[in-house]
């Protein structure tokens, strides 16, 4: 039943369509462009002489082990993170849309850290778990926990979920809440006149109706994952040690940014591009159908 | 002599055009000091622009050295670079290379007509930034070597000798375990890891980091630090971090701030580092040399810190002659003696020409107790007997600051135990010669 609106003629859509596409054009489709086109040089840093070397770029990055290893983090870092935001936005929501007192205090503490930006989250979080000068990481080390991020990798892995976790909480929470809300109170009672039991009426009655508001809080928050935790991760680990929290995204700023090896970054950046574009592809193509609006 | 040529000129300026008030030429000049070296850096700026009136240098802190270099290549390719630009020594092997994105040194004064005579400066700050024939690429300005700083107070609490730091490693070795007996929960510590455990490491034993004399010798150098003397250094330290003798804290200046706290009793650091315990240390502390293995006799250790670029404003913007002169004469001031060795009293960076150490001598200024151990520094860089070898003469690898990552990251998989550390140099050679591979592609 979808309800068409047409225009006489075509100049005035296309009018109204060309700020959207001026937006697109100069902040995605020319850079996006630069990126591909400079994926194929050889370039020095100043950018003084450049040579066209084909796919060279690409076969080097994906033939060198670190990039892979950049890839595995990520998949770990993004499923991890998304997971753990999803499943504790998801508790404290259903908690939180309760008749309980002072929900108001409580739902506004939860949304704060999403006010926080990433690399001021990543200090936070810095100064409860640095092994020498913070709170955590010191009775950590008493109670007898050799615990070090800057030596151990999976501490480091740790840390940097924990944190970029807890950022996105405060997204994820207001919309399930906003979902839970939206869910007629007249199907809960009819289920409970049946017999359900609380928790089997979450399964079957709130969980279902929720599922368009996780479907696309999973999209929101695996590209969350990829992309807007560079802040946390540069700030905390540096990608270190070794190489234990480098991302996909954190390799194309130190091999860009710090190497100057502009070349390999850009190739880089398409691969990423690529993969998600496929991400949301299958997304949208695959597990849309399962969940009903 | 410059002073009066340019009161002169001043004057000259002054009768003729009177009605002509000049705009000062506004130089940019970045730099990635922070506090308070940044300060006093750019009171250096400001002193030289209250002595004349046609140059004004605007100087900005752009970050950390790294962060800094990165700045100033992308304001290059939106031709929007500074005049002068603050380039620590990792970054001359990129310097160099950068064709007609700079301009040497050499050149600058060469048309400009300003004298600067470099012969005056220490044949180890001077040669870093030279080309093999003695042609100075770059301005040197804040040298500083690396040394140990200990806790005099930690040694003797653990019964060791407070005036005398150990000469060997092994001596090292001892205090550390020492120390840890008498309840220090950190006995040692280094800061900038390769810099101090690789670089200076190789220099002192006299041993090469790479080939083609490390690189001075042209950009086919490779790497060659999986040596003996090296695995053996590594292995070392993966042990007594896992004994508990030794802590890594971390990448580059991260560990600097382990040793003022009183965390660290003792600390590989740059001697720059000086003003900062001064400042916050509320223990007796010390200066020590670097360090042998038994068996060996020192050489000089290398330089680190920073000299000073000029750079052309972009691809296709070139500097107007009177912008090169304004830098020239801002050179000139940086080397006159006392500018020189006021930087070096107050920050415990190397006083880079010979001269400024001799007026500081002639002050007394290293007999007072408040400055002991502030001449160490120079002492270790005539070390030997002041003969250089190619092995201690500097360090130029291009894509370096990469170089330096790389051999950071597998000195910490050595430190969790994934690899042995004869791996982690091995792993480094490789990688590093990837870099120096595709910087040579890069700049033929």
């Amino acid at each position: 039943m979808r309800k068409k609106v047409i225009f006489k003629g075509v100049a005035l859509p296309y009018l109204l369509l060309l700020p959207q596409i001026a937006i697109t054009g100069v902040f995605f489709f020319w850079p996006a462009g630069q990126a591909v086109y400079s994926s194929f040089l050889r370039e020095d840093a100043f950018g003084l002489s450049r040579d066209f070397i084909g796919l060279e770029n690409f076969r080097d990055v994906l033939t060198d082990p670190n990039y892979l290893s950049a890839l595995w983090n990520t998949v770990v870092f993004s499923s991890a993170v998304a997971f753990s935001a999803l499943g504790i936005a998801l508790f404290l929501a259903v908690q939180a849309d309760k008749a309980i007192r002072g929900a108001a205090a409580y739902k506004t503490l939860l949304i704060w850290p999403y006010a926080v930006a990433p690399a001021v989250a990543a200090v936070l979080w810095l100064f409860l778990f640095h092994p020498q000068i913070g709170l955590l990481g010191r009775a950590l080390n008493g109670m007898g926990v050799n615990w070090d991020y800057k030596v151990n990798g999976g501490q480091a892995m740790l840390l940097v979920i924990i944190a970029a976790t807890w950022k996105q909480v405060s997204y994820n929470f207001l919309f399930f809440l906003a979902g839970l809300q939206s869910i007629p109170k007249s199907v809960l009672e009819a289920a409970a006149i049946d017999g359900a039991r609380p928790v089997r009426r979450f399964w079957t009655v709130v969980f279902p109706l929720l599922a368009p508001t996780s479907f696309f809080l999973l999209v929101v928050n695996i590209v969350y994952a990829f992309f807007d935790t560079f802040g946390i991760i540069h700030a905390l680990t540096q990608g270190g040690p070794g190489k234990a929290t480098e991302t996909l995204i954190y390799k194309v700023y130190v091999d860009g940014v710090q190497n100057l090896n502009f070349g390999a970054s850009a190739a880089q950046s398409v691969i990423l591009m690529a993969i998600v574009i496929a991400l949301t592809a299958i997304q949208f193509r695959f597990i849309e159908r399962k969940v009903h609006y | 002599m410059f002073r009066r040529t340019f009161m002169a000129g001043a004057l000259a300026l002054g009768l003729a055009a009177p009605a002509m008030a000049q705009q000062p030429v506004e130089l940019r000049f970045w730099h990635g000091l922070t506090q308070p070296l940044g300060g006093m850096l750019e009171q250096i700026a400001t002193d030289f622009n209250a002595s004349q009136n046609r140059y004004r240098v605007t100087a900005s802190f752009r970050g950390s050295y790294p962060e800094t270099m990165v700045a100033a290549i992308a304001a290059f390719r939106a031709g929007q670079a500074p005049h002068i630009v603050q380039m620590f020594e990792v970054g001359t092997g990129t310097m160099m290379a950068a064709g007609r994105a700079i301009k040497p040194v050499h050149e600058l004064l060469a048309e400009t007509g300003v004298n600067i005579d470099f012969s005056d400066y220490l044949p180890g700050v001077r040669g870093y930034y030279a080309l093999t024939d003695g042609r100075m690429m770059s301005m040197p300005f804040n040298s500083s070597t690396t040394v140990v700083f200990y806790n005099k107070d930690a040694f003797r609490r653990a019964n060791l000798n407070p005036d005398q730091f150990p000469q060997t490693w092994e001596g090292v070795e001892q205090a550390a375990r020492a120390l840890k007996g008498a309840g220090v929960a950190c006995p040692m510590t280094t800061a900038w890891p390769t810099w101090a455990q690789v670089e200076q490491f190789s220099a002192i034993h006299n041993i090469p980091l790479s080939t083609q004399a490390n690189g001075l010798g042209g950009l086919n150098a490779e790497l060659r630090i999986a040596n003996p003397l090296l695995t053996r250094h590594f292995t070392n330290l993966v042990n007594w971090q896992r004994d508990g003798l030794f802590r890594y804290g971390g990448r580059d200046g991260a560990a600097d701030a382990l040793f003022p706290s009183g965390e660290c009793a003792m600390i590989f650091a740059s001697s720059g580092l000086r003003a900062r315990i001064q400042r916050e240390a509320q223990f007796q502390w010390g200066v020590g040399m670097l360090p042998v293995y038994q068996g060996t006799t020192p050489i000089n250790s290398i330089i680190g810190g920073a000299s000073f670029w000029v750079m052309q404003g972009g691809p296709n913007r070139q500097r107007s002659a009177e912008e090169l002169a304004g830098v020239a004469q801002f050179f000139a001031w940086l080397a006159r003696p006392e500018v020189a060795a006021k930087w070096h009293t107050d920050t415990g960076f190397l006083p880079v020409t010979r001269t400024a150490f001799e007026r500081v001598r002639a002050t007394g200024f290293y007999g007072q107790p408040a400055n002991a151990g502030a001449d160490v520094p120079i002492e270790q860089m005539l070390r030997g007997g002041g003969q250089m070898t190619e092995n201690s003469m500097g360090i130029r690898l291009g894509g370096f600051v990469e170089i330096r990552t790389i051999i950071q990251e597998e000195l910490e998989r050595a430190f969790q135990g994934q690899q042995t550390a004869e791996q982690a140099l091995i792993n480094a050679q490789n990688r590093g010669n990837t870099v120096l591979r595709n910087f040579e592609r890069q700049n033929r």
